[in-house]
């Protein structure tokens, strides 16, 4: 069996509802452990972290709380089917350039994800849909919970999980947060926004995080320090940064509507016009599109869609998603070409935006 | 990304440099790297490159050229991780390579974090033996009163309870 027969499809797994979906696409938290002794996978050679995937895997693949799941050496993923799961945010651009002697153990509902021989011995994940930060790390804090027994973690009283990277020392944790912020964008409030959150020491990242550009007016927040602070000081302190940014991203909204309510229909209109009607477009416009779009749909402005309809979209117009649809190889021509052709079948049924009432 | 220092070409070559407390990023792209002689990022001082190059040959002109970090060859004996390649990448080779350069760790740790102590989880096994230890403190501190107030019998037992603990 492939992975893509395994996990839900787009259609299914943009389904996934949680608290606050219209504004928090996601909530991650994600933890470091290594082994003891072993060298660290960017040092290590390959009979070393060939010994280390074989002492994690069987580990993490006997939890109870992965099943059912997939695991697989990343030697043995295609490069399509790496980039598919970084476009849906499984595993780290870093993860997906490994090979021999790194692996990956996903859950179905991609709630759990681990990742063997990324930067660390072991980087597992909780993932869930909206803001979740509290049940991520209770799924996760089991999971670690669970393999400490079977798994003999560097660990000392004084300086917690040891790291390769010493920013991940402690704790381990990376505590994130997914956000769709186009009111704030629109507002040209967001520098502020990230200023504020970089003085409370939180980084702001763009859609695939580190070093990438915040596309579709989605932005990755989390947390940087991982020492001196317990978990739950952590999460607490990003949990309210969140929520402040939530109501930031309300607020914006709820002011452009009654200040420029012509200028945000206008944005929207166009959006929904070039979506419906392009014979070619490029990901990132469609991406900087659909996001309108989304909007659109939170404003109430397209009655008869389901937000899950342009978040589906935004994953499967997305280079590799595109690409697994064809058996032919595409050039980056034909990509756009064949995306435009998509989002006009699939925007056909779809009316187009009235104001909300 | 673009290079430092002639503001043109992609930079190619990226270096982070910790000296005490503060941290020093460079990127430059090849040309200016040659330039600088950037070969060995062993034998070089950001600072001489970074963007401030007045102030650089000023301190280089009154400075000697600077020795070596005392233990600058030291390598971690577990995975045999040197200094130079920490200086490097930024990330160490193993566990143990927290102790083979525990030294100024402390000074780095703070400009990264909100303290230098973990407060987080402990594994189980660790948490059992700080109890433990707990445990032991007190019984120890009963002992010494017991026999200060000549109450062999219990102190005896204390002794007793101690040993079992111990083994």
């Amino acid at each position: 069996m492939s992975i893509h027969d395994f996990l839900a499809p787009p259609s299914v797994s943009c389904q996934r509802a949680g608290p606050n979906d219209r504004i928090v696409m996601s909530s991650r938290v994600r933890l470091a452990r290594n082994l003891k002794k072993l060298p660290f996978p960017a040092w290590a050679k390959k009979p070393d972290r060939l010994r280390v995937l074989e002492a994690i895997q069987p580990a993490v693949e006997s939890l109870p709380q992965l099943a059912p799941h997939f695991a697989v050496a990343m030697d043995d993923l295609a490069a399509l089917d790496k980039q598919v799961l970084v476009e849906r945010h499984l595993i780290s651009r870093e993860h997906a350039a490994k090979g021999a002697g790194s692996g990956l153990v996903v859950n179905q509902e991609e709630s759990l994800c681990v990742m063997i021989n990324e930067e660390d011995h072991l980087r597992m994940q909780a993932i869930r849909p909206g803001l979740q930060i509290k049940a991520c790390w209770q799924s996760i804090d089991a999971v670690d919970s669970a393999l400490e027994s079977k798994l003999d973690f560097a660990f000392t009283p004084e300086l917690g999980y040891l790291t390769a990277c010493p920013t991940n020392l402690g704790t381990g944790i990376r505590v994130s947060a997914m956000l769709h912020l186009p009111g704030l964008v629109l507002a040209e409030e967001i520098t502020r926004i990230i200023n504020a959150a970089n003085k409370l020491n939180f980084a702001v990242r763009g859609l695939y995080g580190e070093g990438t550009e915040a596309l579709g007016n989605v932005f990755q927040v989390s947390n940087q320090m991982t020492l001196g602070e317990s978990e739950a000081q952590i999460i607490e302190r990003i949990g309210k940064a969140l929520s402040q940014i939530i109501e930031e991203e309300e607020n914006s909204r709820a002011l452009l509507l009654e200040k420029k309510p012509n200028t945000v229909f206008n944005h929207i209109g166009r959006a929904y016009g070039i979506l419906a009607n392009a014979h070619t477009i490029s990901s990132k416009e469609t991406m900087n599109l659909l996001s309108l779009m989304r909007l659109g749909v939170d404003l109430g402005m397209f009655p008869s869609v389901d937000r899950s309809l342009t978040d589906e979209l935004f994953l499967l117009t997305q280079p590799a998603h595109l690409q697994r649809q064809h058996t032919e190889k595409l050039g980056a021509e034909e990509r756009d070409t064949l995306r435009s052709d998509m989002l006009r079948e699939r925007l056909r049924t779809v009316p187009r935006p009235q104001p909300p009432k | 990304m673009l290079c430092n220092v002639c503001k043109q070409n992609e930079a190619k070559v990226h270096l982070t440099q910790i000296v005490g407390d503060k941290m020093q990023k460079v990127d430059l792209c090849e040309d200016c790297s040659k330039e600088k002689g950037v070969v060995d990022p062993t034998s070089y001082s950001l600072a001489e490159l970074f963007l401030n190059p007045a102030a650089a040959t000023a301190a280089a002109s009154t400075a000697e050229p600077e020795a070596p970090a005392p233990g600058s060859d030291v390598r971690c004996p577990t995975c045999g991780y040197s200094q130079a390649d920490f200086k490097k990448a930024g990330r160490f080779g193993c566990s143990d390579c927290y102790t083979t350069f525990g030294e100024g760790l402390e000074t780095m740790l703070k400009t990264m974090h909100k303290g230098t102590r973990h407060t987080g989880k402990v594994p189980a096994v660790f948490q059992q033996s700080r109890v433990e230890a707990q445990k032991l403190k007190l019984l120890q501190k009963k002992l010494e009163k017991a026999v200060a107030e000549e109450n062999y019998e219990e102190a005896a037992q204390l002794r007793d309870e101690i040993k079992r603990l111990k083994a």
